[in-house]
C-alpha cells in the first residue's frame, strides 16, 4: 500500500469533503498552557508564596548571614557568658560565650543542606525504583514491597539510631546517605502505585503497541507524568528530612560534634529552655518556621498542580461579597 | 406475601390543578477559573401531571444543572435566579430544611451513575427504607417491609434476600433499579431522571426504560427525563425540549420535533445519528466546531458559529423562542425557521440537505471479491483465561475466568469488521490479545499471514508497523506532556524514520485528519475531544498500517462530534484502503461503518456475518434482543416496535452456563419444550452457516425481524 | 524478622567493650574478658540471636550490660508508655476527626482556615520543640498562679504521701502536659486526613442521593458522609498507634517518664544490644498488632472488605 500524500491533495479535500470536520480550536490568545496555569494558581496562594520567600530567605541567610556577623561559631566571647540577646550578640550567647546567631546560622546551614540533599537523592531513587518496580512487577517489585513493609514494622528512626555509633566521628555526609536510604521507600511505594495506574492509561498502551521499548516508555511517558507528584514529594521530603535529622541529632544520634545542626542545638539547650529561653527559642524557631514554609509550599504546589482544585470558588465568593457590601 | 399498609395512591390524583413543575426564566451560574460559567440562561418550561418531558442536549448544555436546581442540590457557590414553582409553590429561596420535606416525598430523582449513587456502607434495603422513614411516621419494620416490596416491584428477584445486600453486591442495572425503587418509595408527583441509562448496557437500558414507564404508571407522576440520546426519549417522552448553551432552542411535541425540526441545531443532531434501521449507506451530518464556552458567549445566536444557515443577522441578537408553523406548542429559537420549513425533506433528510453531508466512496479494493483479498488479521479459536487467586501470602488458584473462550474470525484487506457485545463479553480482552502479539494461551493470531506464536521479538516489532490502534478515550490516549508533533512523531521515531522524513510526514498527517499543521506545537490539553481523537487517528496512520484496531473510537464523544469522526474514518478507509477492526457496543455506529459484524456473548462469537444480513435477519436470540433494545430516533417507529427484554444479568465468566452460554437469559430457550431445552443445556451449539456469509451459534436459529 | 535485623545491626555496630575500655581508670583486662563472655561477644551474631530469642520465648529477655534482668523492668516500662500514649491517642483521634470534619464542611471559611493554620504549625513543630515549649508554657502558668499546678517532670512526685484520691490528683497533674504534647500533634495529623477524606465524600454521588430522598444536608453528611469518610482513616488510626512508640521517645525523654522510648535511648547510648533488641521487639509487636487492628476496623467499617 502506498499513501500518496502530495501537498495539494491532502490540504483541501480531506477535511472539506465531509463538511469541514475541522473543529474550531480554542482561540490562541485564550489557550493557557498547563505550566502557566500552575504558575498562576501557585502565585495566587498567598501562604505558599510566603513559604517560598521564607525558604529562599533562609537558604540565603544560612550562607550569607555568617559572613555579615563579626562572630564565628567556633570562637568565643569571653566577656559574655549566657547573655540574653543584646546589641552585641543579637541572639545572645551560650554558656561558653559562643555567639548564638553564628551558631544558629551554622546549624541552619547544616540542617538545610542535609534536608535538600536527602530530598534530592531519595526522590530520584524513589522515582527510578518505584517506576521500574511498578512497570515490570515481578521479583524487583516483590522485594521493594517487602522492604517497605519491613520498614513499617521497623521505623527508620530506630535503625539509624542503632547504627549511629558506627558513623560517629565520620563525615556528616554519611548521615545524608543514611537518611536518604530510608526516606525513598515510602515515596517509591506511591510512585509504584501511580505507575500501575499510568500503565493502564491509553497513551502508555499506545506507546507499547507501537513498539516503544519499556525503558523508553518509563523515561518518556511515565516519569514525566508523575512530575507533579515528584515535585510535591521532593518539597515535602526536604521538610521531613530536616525533621528526621534534627530528631536524631536531638538525642546525639545524628550530626556529631564538632559539626552543629539545629537538632544538636535544640537538644543541647532544651534542658535550660525554661531558664535561658534564647538558647532554645532561636534554633527551634528557625526549625519550625522552615518546616512550616516547606509544608505551605508543598500544599500550594499540590493545589496548583491538582486539576480539580476548587480554591477559586472562595476567591470569587469573596469578590461578590465585597461587591455586595 | 401480605402487602404493607404503605401503598401508592390511585394514579392521576393531581393534588393541585395546573402544572406540577413550572420553571420560569431560570438562570444558574458558577464561578470558575476563567470567569463565571453561565450554565443555564433564561430557561422556562413546565411539566403537567403524568406527562413525560424529555430534555435533550450535549454535555455542557445546562440540562443537568437545571434539574439539580429544581432539587435544590446545586453547590452553594451556584447563583440561581428566576422562578421554580412546584405545584404552585416557589422553591427558589427556600432553605435546606424546607426543601428536604419536598425532596424524596413529592419530587424524586434518578441519577446517571448507579455505581456511585448508593452509599457503600449501608444495605440496599436500609437505604430504601430510609427514604420512607425520613418522610413518614412508620415503624422501622414497616419501612423495611415496604422496601422489600419496592425491590420486588422494580424487578429484583429474591427481594427479601437482596434487600440485605450491600450496593457493591449489585450489578449496575440492579443498582439503578434500587435507585428507582427509592425514587418511587413515597409516591412522588414528579420524578427527574438525569441520564438514567447512559452508564448502562443497551439490554439493561431497555429494562430500565421499561421500568421507568412502570414507575410512571404506578405513581402517576410527571417525569422529566434528561438525555443526550435522541433515541432514548423518542418512544417514551410526550414533549421534548432541546437545549444548547444553557438555553432551550426548540421545544414541542415529540413527533413535531423529530419530523419537523425547525432549529438547525436540532436538525444537525437528528442528522448526525447513525440509524440502526437504515440499510443503504446513510450520510451522517457532522456539526462543525464545538459548543461555545459558557464563560464568554458571543453576541447573537450561540449556535451561529456552527450553523450552516448562518447569516449576518444571526450575530446581532440571540433569537428568542418563537412559535413555529402556527403551532402554540412548537417553538424554536431561530430567525430562519420559515426557510427550514420550506424545504421539502423531513427530519434527518432535511439535515443532510441543509448541512450538505456526503457518503464516502467505496475503497478500490472493495471491488475485488472478498475471497480473493488477503487476510489481514486472522483469529483461530483464540482462548484467554485469567486465574482467580485468593490469599495474600500464599496465592491459591480458586477459579478461572474464561474471558475469551475460543473465537474465530478474519478480516480481509479494505474491510471493516465490527466486534460488538455488552460489557464483560470479552471484546476488550480479545483486542488486547491481538495487540499484545504474544503467543496465545490457545488458538492462533495471525497478522498478514504471520502467526504470533512463531514470531521472535524482532519480527513482532516489524508487525507493529502494519497494525496500529486508536483508543476510546481521547483524553487519555495522548500523553499530556508531549506536544502534538511529538505524539504523532513517536511511532516513526520508534521505527527509525529519519528526522527529515518525520518532519515532512507529520504535517501531512495533520492535514489528512482535517487539522491544521500550525497547531503542531500545542499540547493535547488545548484540543477538544473530537480533535484529540483525530490526532490519535493521525498517530495510528503514521506508519502506513494495513490494519487499524479501533477500540470504541467514538463512544466518548458527543453525537454532533461523533459524526465527523465517523465520516473521517470512512473517508480514510476509502482513500488508503485500510482494514478496520471496529470494537464497539453501539450497534447503530457499527451498522453504519462496518462491512461485517461479529456479536460476542460471554467470550464466544454467537453470530457473525455480512452486516445487512445480520441486522435485517438476525438468527441468534441474543442478537435479536440486542437489536431490539436499541432505541431508534423515530417516535412513530419506536412506539410500534416490539421490544425483547432480557431477564437477569450477565452470568459470571468464571462460571459460564453449560451447553449454550446464553440459555439462562434466552427467551427462545424458555419457550421450548423440555426435551429441546435439554439440548441447549447439554450441547454447546456450533457456529453454522445460515445464509451466505452469515453464521450463528444456536440450535434453534430462526429469523426474527426486530427493526 | 525485624527484631533479628535490629539485633544484628545492634550487635554489629555496638561496641560495649570499647565503652568499657575507655573508662577511667581502665578496668583490668581480666574483667573485660569476663564481661565479653558474659555478653556472649565471643560467639557469632546469629548464634547470639538464637540464644537471646530462646530466652525471649521463655519470657527471659536477657540482662543489661550493667547485669540487671531486662524482664523485670519491661512490664513496668510498658505500663508507663501505655498510660501516656493511650490517653494522648484517644484525645488525638477524637478531636482530630472532629476538627477535620468541621474543617471540611466549612471549607474555605474562617474556621477551616484557622484549623488548617493550627494543624500546619503543629505538624511543622517537632515534638521535642513542642514538648519544650509546653514545658515553658506550663512553667509560666505555674509562675502566674504561684503553685505547681502542672508538673512536667516524671510520672509521680517521688515520696508523695496521701490517699488514693490525692494520688490520682498527683498523677493527673503530671499527666496533663505530656498528654497534651502527644495529643496536639495527633489532632493536627488526623484532622488533615479526615478533612481530605471528608472532602472526597462531600462531592460524591451517594451524598446527593441521600439528599434527594429528603435528608437535610447536615443529616446526610453525618449519616452517610462521615461513616464513609472514616473508612480510610482506620488504617491511619492503627498505624499511628504503632509508630507513636517511636515518637513517644521524645515525649518520654523530655518529661522524664521512664517508658519504652526512654529505654531505647538509654540502650543505644549505653550500646546495650539486649535492651535495644527488646524495645525493637516491642515496637514490632505494637506495629503488627496495629496492622491487625487496622484490618479489624476496616472490616467493621467497610462491607466491601467484609465479604472478601
Amino acid at each position: 500500500m502506498t499513501v500518496i500524500l502530495n501537498e495539494g491533495d491532502a490540504a483541501g479535500t480531506t477535511g472539506a469533503a465531509s463538511g469541514g470536520p475541522v473543529d474550531a480550536a480554542p482561540e490562541p490568545g485564550k489557550a493557557m498552557t498547563r505550566g502557566r496555569l500552575v504558575f498562576i494558581r501557585f502565585m495566587r496562594n498567598k501562604l505558599a508564596l510566603v513559604g517560598l520567600v521564607v525558604i529562599l530567605g533562609m537558604y540565603l541567610m544560612a550562607f550569607v548571614g555568617p559572613l555579615l556577623s563579626k562572630w564565628s561559631y567556633d570562637t568565643q566571647d569571653y566577656s559574655a557568658f549566657l547573655e540574653p540577646p543584646y546589641s552585641e550578640h543579637i541572639f545572645g550567647t551560650d554558656k561558653i560565650g559562643t555567639d548564638m546567631f553564628a551558631l544558629t546560622m551554622r546549624g541552619l546551614q547544616k540542617s538545610l543542606i542535609i534536608g535538600l540533599l536527602v530530598a534530592l537523592i531519595s526522590t530520584t531513587v524513589a522515582a527510578i525504583v518505584g517506576a521500574a518496580a511498578g512497570y515490570f512487577l515481578g521479583v524487583a517489585d516483590k522485594t521493594l514491597m517487602w522492604v517497605v513493609d519491613l520498614l513499617l514494622v521497623l521505623p527508620s528512626f530506630l535503625i539509624i539510631a542503632i547504627l549511629s555509633p558506627w558513623f560517629r566521628g565520620k563525615s556528616w555526609f554519611l548521615l545524608v546517605l543514611m537518611l536518604a536510604a530510608f526516606q525513598w521507600m515510602i515515596t517509591a511505594r506511591i510512585v509504584r502505585g501511580m505507575t500501575l495506574t499510568l500503565k493502564e492509561r491509553e497513551f502508555v498502551k499506545a506507546a507499547k503497541f507501537m513498539g516503544q521499548p519499556a525503558r523508553k516508555i518509563i523515561a518518556k511517558h511515565i516519569v514525566p507524568n508523575m512530575a507533579s507528584l515528584l515535585i510535591i514529594d521532593a518539597t515535602i521530603n526536604v521538610g521531613s528530612a530536616v525533621l528526621a535529622e534534627t530528631g536524631l541529632s536531638y538525642f546525639g544520634f545524628g550530626v556529631q560534634s564538632p559539626d552543629v545542626s539545629l537538632g544538636t542545638l535544640i537538644g543541647g539547650n532544651a534542658e535550660s529552655a525554661t531558664t535561658f529561653p534564647w538558647l532554645f527559642l532561636f534554633p527551634a524557631g528557625f526549625l519550625v518556621v522552615f518546616v512550616l514554609a516547606v509544608n505551605w509550599v508543598g500544599d500550594g504546589l499540590r493545589d496548583a498542580l491538582d486539576p480539580t482544585s476548587t480554591r477559586v470558588r472562595r476567591k470569587e465568593k469573596k469578590d461578590t461579597k465585597e461587591k455586595a457590601a | 406475601m401480605t402487602t404493607s399498609e404503605l401503598q401508592f395512591d390511585a394514579p392521576a390524583d393531581p393534588v393541585v390543578d395546573g402544572p406540577v413543575l413550572q420553571v420560569e426564566d431560570l438562570h444558574v451560574s458558577f464561578p470558575s477559573e476563567s470567569g463565571r460559567v453561565r450554565a443555564v440562561r433564561g430557561l422556562s418550561y413546565h411539566v403537567s401531571p403524568g406527562e413525560v418531558l424529555g430534555i435533550v442536549g450535549e454535555s455542557g448544555s445546562g440540562k443537568s444543572v437545571s434539574s439539580l436546581a429544581v432539587m435544590g442540590l446545586l453547590p452553594s457557590s451556584a447563583r440561581i435566579t428566576g422562578s421554580i414553582k412546584f405545584q404552585g409553590r416557589e422553591l427558589i429561596g427556600q432553605n435546606d430544611a424546607e426543601l428536604s420535606k419536598i425532596r424524596g416525598r413529592r419530587v424524586s430523582m434518578v441519577f446517571q451513575d448507579p455505581l456511585s449513587a448508593l452509599t457503600p456502607v449501608f444495605t440496599v434495603g436500609d437505604q430504601i427504607a430510609e427514604a420512607i422513614l425520613v418522610h413518614r411516621k412508620v415503624s422501622k419494620q414497616a419501612a423495611a417491609k415496604r422496601a422489600v416490596e419496592l425491590l420486588d416491584l422494580v424487578g429484583i428477584p429474591n427481594a427479601v434476600e437482596r434487600a440485605k445486600a450491600f450496593p457493591h453486591e449489585f450489578s449496575g442495572g440492579m443498582r439503578q433499579r434500587a435507585v428507582i425503587a427509592m425514587a418511587i418509595a413515597n409516591d412522588p408527583d414528579l420524578i427527574i431522571a438525569d441520564e438514567p441509562t447512559t452508564a448502562l448496557d443497551v439490554t439493561v437500558q431497555a429494562q430500565v426504560l421499561q421500568l421507568l414507564e412502570t414507575a410512571q404508571e404506578v405513581t402517576g407522576a410527571g417525569i422529566v427525563i434528561i438525555t443526550h440520546d435522541l433515541g432514548v426519549v423518542a418512544g417514551f417522552a410526550d414533549r421534548l425540549m432541546v437545549m444548547y448553551a444553557g438555553r432551550a432552542v426548540e421545544k414541542g411535541k415529540v413527533d413535531e420535533i423529530y419530523q419537523q425540526p425547525r432549529m438547525p441545531y436540532t436538525l444537525g443532531l437528528l442528522g448526525s445519528i447513525p440509524r440502526l434501521d437504515v440499510s443503504e449507506k446513510q450520510a451522517l451530518v457532522p456539526i462543525k466546531g464545538q459548543p461555545p464556552s459558557l464563560t464568554d458567549l458571543p453576541d447573537g445566536c450561540p449556535f451561529a458559529p456552527r450553523c450552516p444557515m448562518v447569516v449576518d443577522a444571526c450575530h446581532t441578537a440571540e433569537p428568542p423562542l418563537m412559535d413555529v408553523d402556527g403551532s402554540a406548542e412548537h417553538a424554536a429559537a431561530c430567525i430562519r425557521t420559515n426557510e427550514i420549513a420550506a424545504t421539502d425533506a423531513e427530519g434527518a433528510e432535511a439535515a443532510v440537505e441543509i448541512f450538505g453531508a456526503e457518503v464516502a466512496a467505496e475503497p478500490e479494493v472493495a471491488k475485488i471479491p472478498r475471497e480473493q483479498r488477503d487476510i489481514v488479521l486472522g483469529l483461530d479459536n483464540l482462548v484467554k483465561e485469567y486465574p482467580i487467586n485468593k490469599g495474600v501470602v500464599f496465592k491459591r488458584r480458586v477459579g478461572t475466568v474464561h474471558a475469551v473462550a475460543g473465537i474465530t474470525f478474519d478480516i480481509r484487506e479494505g474491510e471493516t469488521l465490527g466486534l460488538v457485545g455488552e460489557s464483560g463479553c470479552g471484546k476488550t480482552t480479545t483486542l488486547m490479545e491481538i495487540l499484545n502479539l504474544q503467543k496465545p494461551m490457545g488458538g492462533e493470531i495471525s497478522v498478514l499471514g504471520t502467526k504470533s506464536s512463531e514470531v521472535d521479538a524482532k519480527r513482532r516489532f516489524a508487525i507493529r508497523r502494519d497494525m496500529s490502534v486508536v483508543f476510546q478515550d481521547p483524553m487519555a490516549s495522548l500523553d499530556p506532556r508531549l506536544t502534538i508533533n511529538d505524539c504523532i512523531a513517536e511511532p516513526m521515531q520508534v521505527h527509525g524514520y529519519t528526522k527529515d522524513e518525520i518532519n515532512r510526514r507529520v504535517p501531512e498527517l495533520m492535514r489528512l485528519v482535517g487539522l491544521r499543521p500550525e497547531q503542531l506545537s500545542r499540547y493535547p490539553g488545548e484540543f477538544s475531544g473530537g480533535q484529540r481523537q483525530r490526532i490519535g487517528i493521525a498517530r495510528a496512520l503514521a506508519l502506513e498500517p494495513k490494519l487499524v484496531v479501533l477500540d470504541e473510537p467514538v463512544s466518548a464523544l458527543d453525537v454532533s462530534i461523533q459524526a465527523g469522526v465517523i465520516n473521517l474514518l470512512e473517508e480514510l478507509k476509502s482513500k488508503l484502503g485500510l482494514a478496520y477492526l471496529f470494537v464497539a457496543h453501539d450497534l447503530s455506529v457499527v451498522r453504519h461503518i462496518a462491512d461485517r459484524v461479529a456479536v460476542m456473548y460471554l467470550g464466544k462469537i454467537i453470530e457473525i456475518g455480512e452486516v445487512d444480513s445480520v441486522f435485517e435477519a438476525p438468527r441468534h436470540p441474543y442478537t435479536q434482543a440486542l437489536l431490539s433494545a436499541i432505541p431508534i430516533p423515530d417516535p412513530v417507529k419506536e412506539r410500534q416496535r416490539e421490544r425483547i427484554l432480557l431477564t437477569g444479568d450477565l452470568p459470571s465468566p468464571a462460571n459460564p452456563p453449560s451447553g449454550c452460554r446464553f440459555r439462562t437469559r434466552c427467551f427462545l430457550h424458555a419457550s421450548l419444550p423440555p426435551e429441546k431445552q435439554r439440548q441447549c443445556i447439554e450441547v454447546e451449539p456450533p457456529r453454522e452457516t445460515q445464509a451466505p456469509d452469515h453464521e450463528a451459534a444456536c440450535h434453534f436459529a430462526q429469523i426474527r425481524q426486530v427493526l | 524478622m525485624a527484631t533479628f535485623l535490629a539485633f544484628t545491626l545492634a550487635s554489629a555496630t555496638f561496641d560495649p567493650i570499647g565503652v568499657l575500655q575507655q573508662r577511667n581508670p581502665p578496668p583490668p583486662a581480666a574483667s573485660i574478658e569476663a564481661k565479653k563472655r558474659d555478653l556472649h561477644l565471643d560467639q557469632p551474631i546469629p548464634q547470639r540471636f538464637v540464644t537471646w530469642m530462646g530466652g525471649v520465648v521463655q519470657g527471659d529477655f536477657g540482662r543489661t550490660i550493667t547485669d540487671r534482668p531486662i524482664t523485670d523492668e519491661l512490664g513496668r516500662r510498658i505500663g508507663v508508655s501505655l498510660r501516656l500514649f493511650l490517653l494522648g491517642i484517644t484525645i488525638g483521634i477524637l478531636f482530630g476527626v472532629l476538627l477535620g470534619v468541621v474543617s471540611a464542611i466549612r471549607q474555605y471559611k474562617f474556621s477551616d482556615y484557622f484549623a488548617t493554620l493550627f494543624s500546619f504549625i503543629l505538624l511543622s513543630t517537632p515534638v521535642f520543640v513542642l514538648g519544650t515549649l509546653l514545658k515553658m508554657g506550663a512553667q509560666g502558668i505555674n509562675d502566674s498562679i504561684g503553685t505547681n499546678v502542672l508538673i512536667f517532670v516524671g510520672e509521680t512526685t517521688p515520696g508523695f504521701q496521701g490517699n488514693w484520691f490525692e494520688h490520682l490528683g498527683d498523677r493527673l497533674q503530671h499527666l496533663i502536659v505530656p498528654t497534651l504534647a502527644i495529643a496536639l500533634g495527633q489532632i493536627a495529623y488526623y484532622s488533615r486526613y479526615q478533612r481530605s477524606s471528608m472532602l472526597d465524600v462531600l462531592g460524591s454521588d451517594f451524598l446527593r442521593t441521600a439528599q434527594a430522598k429528603g435528608l437535610t444536608r447536615r443529616k446526610a453528611l453525618f449519616k452517610h458522609g462521615l461513616r464513609t469518610a472514616l473508612i480510610p482513616m482506620a488504617t491511619l488510626f492503627a498505624f499511628g498507634f504503632g509508630l507513636l512508640v517511636v515518637g513517644g521517645t521524645f515525649t518520654e525523654r523530655i518529661f522524664g517518664w521512664f517508658g519504652m522510648g526512654d529505654w531505647l535511648v538509654t540502650g543505644i547510648s549505653a550500646q546495650d544490644t539486649n535492651i535495644t533488641a527488646t524495645v525493637t521487639l516491642f515496637v514490632a509487636v505494637c506495629v503488627l498488632f496495629s496492622g491487625w487492628l487496622a484490618d479489624v476496623l476496616y472490616a467493621a467499617l467497610d462491607p466491601r472488605i467484609r465479604v472478601n
